[in-house]
């Protein structure tokens, strides 16, 4: 999988940068929506965890890492693949369970891995992915390479043991690892001041001894400044910075989640702090973007996704006799 | 002659000479030189970036050691027990094993982790149980025990050039034994080897069950019965055919495994005899395990727990007689 052109973005006070983070946001939401009608056409099975409300996030912080870093993700990182720069046909192959799919076909949903990217996938177990972006940081430190690492996890994760260990170790060891936590206020369906006791998120991270910000995580042209500020930061003097960022997400916890513990005015309101509403609205305002204009990146993202479910119909299935393979190396030493 | 520890260690400052990829973690690795001592004075000659002592934090440890291994180095872990490992089992089970697999052989993971097993040394309920069958149990990672000098010191440079995690269980009352270390090349991480031939039965043991089948043998041979002890070396993936081979020319055989006998590694391989060598038996496999309790402190209690040589003495008899 190579970085395509579907996710760059122009630097910050470029031509076209607020409309290549507007076409990479509406290509997220896109994605997922259409994503929906394959989970109830069951094409895609499985658990299938949306990012729907929260693509500004993924959207502002990728630009900020180069094709050296590394990204670890969650379970919810559909966004993240494709802001990274996985291409919309290997996501949607690997929901399809396709060998085509970024994994294969074998991880599905959950389990986005991309080499070319160094996108390091897809951690189901919240926390799990915490550790790992330790190690990753360590052993770029330890090859003198430049790298930054930037994790991805919930506000669910700042519960985990291993929240606490990873920003201690991070922070005692001086490695370059971007802690990103997307505080979308539920750890499934517990509210987070009925599961944790403090919920101010960066003084908790702060106490490890590091820089921890909050970013208003609806507003993409703040996330990316944050990240941008936070990454050179890190690659600055090599130690690690916490991002709250603070968002939402519309949809359910997963396809099996009926939502029984949220009230809609409360998803109304953040509604109306759309990330990708307000973006329109701040480019029409400034006279950057007319309705042929949004109307073209409607067009491209829905020529692009069609191209990729397409694929995925077409694509092949892993054959069963290489259901053992891939245990382990194939190679001995 | 070397200890298994002085072996153990030498093996690891080999390792980190030949390739600077290599590093050690764990807690006190540094200068406290290791809660056994095998990292003693390695921190002297490779300092603190390659002896890195880590705070109390397993899961993390291990999976920083699971990150730094995908991407470019060959960390050697060190968990002080099997024990303490459950607080790292996510990290283990999650992820070392499943990566390569569910990332479709894009990302491998080739680690070490190194932790002391087992019991005899009066350590009570947290700190003697033989969990290392749980860990045989799982598709991804590869089980070491040695039971040798020879192999307490062979068995490091093939894990480390193993693309894949290796887990290596180093009995707690092995560190003092002595023993010649004739070979100093690496040995092989495959097999199973015998340690003693003979035609009567096969008694098939590990690491710190070694010991126990080689005492009960000698006893044995007093009464005229020549036992066969097959030392299992690599739990996984286990080597049928040696195990075979022995049974199929003793016709008896008795699995001595200080884990507990339900759902344990000694039930696998009794299933695994049952099913390719039903045939050639002439008595029922039979097992001895530890007694299936909490580990006691009192010593003798913990020696009424654990298998001893006349224990398997006396499994023998009951086979043979």
């Amino acid at each position: 999988m190579s970085v395509t052109a579907t996710n760059q973005i122009a630097p910050t006070g470029q031509d076209g940068h607020r409309r290549d983070l507007l076409h990479q946001m509406l290509r997220i939401r896109r994605f997922e929506e259409r994503c929906v009608e394959l989970y109830s056409a069951e094409h895609i099975r499985g658990f299938m965890h949306l990012y729907i409300g929260e693509e500004a996030v993924a959207t502002g912080v990728m630009p900020a890492l180069t094709p050296q870093d590394a990204v670890v993700s969650t379970y919810r990182e559909h966004g993240h693949a494709l802001a990274r720069g996985v291409t919309a046909e290997a996501v949607m192959a690997e929901m399809f369970g396709k060998v085509t799919g970024c994994s294969l076909g074998r991880g599905g949903s959950m389990h986005l891995f991309d080499a070319a990217t160094r996108f390091y996938g897809g951690n189901a177990i919240v926390g799990g992915g915490l550790p790992l972006a330790v190690g990753l940081a360590l052993a770029d430190r330890m090859r003198d390479r430049q790298g930054v690492t930037a994790c991805f996890f919930g506000d669910g994760a700042v519960a985990e043991g291993e929240f606490h260990e990873s920003l201690n170790l991070a922070t005692l060891w001086r490695l370059p690892v971007l802690f990103c936590c997307e505080n979308n206020l539920y750890a499934m369906g517990t509210r987070i001041d009925r599961a944790q006791a403090s919920t101010d998120l960066t003084g908790r991270a702060a106490s490890y001894g590091l820089e921890a910000t909050s970013v208003d995580g609806m507003d993409v042209l703040a996330v990316e400044t944050a990240a941008r500020s936070a990454t050179e930061a890190i690659r600055d003097d090599g130690r690690p910075r916490f991002l709250e960022f603070r968002t939402y997400r519309y949809r359910a916890h997963s396809m099996y989640d009926p939502d029984r513990y949220r009230d809609k005015a409360e998803i109304e309101a953040w509604r109306e702090r759309d990330p990708i509403d307000a973006l329109v609205r701040h480019m029409r305002e400034a006279g950057e973007l007319t309705d042929r204009d949004l109307s073209g990146l409607e067009a491209d993202v829905d020529a692009e996704i069609d191209a990729a479910i397409a694929a995925a119909h077409a694509a092949a299935y892993e054959p069963v006799e290489d259901l053992t393979r891939f245990v382990y190396a194939e190679v001995s030493p | 002659m070397t200890t298994y520890r002085e072996a153990m260690r030498e093996a690891i400052r080999a390792a980190m000479r030949a390739d600077e990829r290599v590093f050690l973690m764990g807690e006190d690795v540094g200068p406290y030189g290791g809660t056994f001592a095998v990292s003693l004075g390695l921190l002297e000659e490779f300092g603190p970036e390659r002896i890195r002592d880590t705070p109390l934090s397993e899961s993390t440890f291990v999976g920083a050691g699971i990150g730094a291994a995908m991407n470019g180095m060959r960390p050697i872990v060190e968990v002080m027990t099997v024990n303490f490992s459950m607080l790292a089992l996510d990290q283990i089970v999650n992820n070392a094993a499943t990566l390569r697999h569910m990332s479709g052989n894009q990302f491998g993971v080739p680690l070490v982790i190194r932790m002391t097993t087992g019991a005899g040394r009066q350590l009570a309920a947290q700190h003697s149980h033989s969990l290392e069958g749980w860990y045989a149990h799982i598709p991804g990672l590869r089980i070491l025990a040695p039971g040798t000098v020879t192999d307490a010191y062979g068995m490091l440079a093939p894990a480390l050039a193993d693309p894949d995690p290796v887990l290596i269980f180093e009995h707690g009352t092995l560190y003092n034994l002595d023993g010649e270390l004739d070979d100093q090349t690496a040995v092989d991480i495959d097999s199973a080897a015998v340690r003693r031939p003979g035609r009567d039965v096969t008694l098939i043991a590990y690491g710190g069950t070694l010991g126990t089948a080689l005492t009960a043998a000698e006893q044995l041979s007093g009464d005229g019965v020549e036992a066969e002890v097959i030392d299992l070396r690599t739990l996984r993936p286990l080597d049928d055919e040696t195990v075979m081979g022995s049974v199929r020319r003793t016709h008896r055989a008795v699995i001595v495994d200080e884990g507990w006998r339900s759902g344990s590694l000694a039930a696998e391989i009794s299933a695994r005899i049952t099913e390719q060598a039903f045939y050639d038996l002439d008595a029922p496999v039979d097992r001895v395990c530890s007694a299936e309790v909490p580990m006691p402190y009192p010593r003798h209690l913990e020696q009424a727990a654990l298998p001893q040589p006349d224990d398997v003495v006396a499994a023998v008899a009951r086979m043979t007689g």
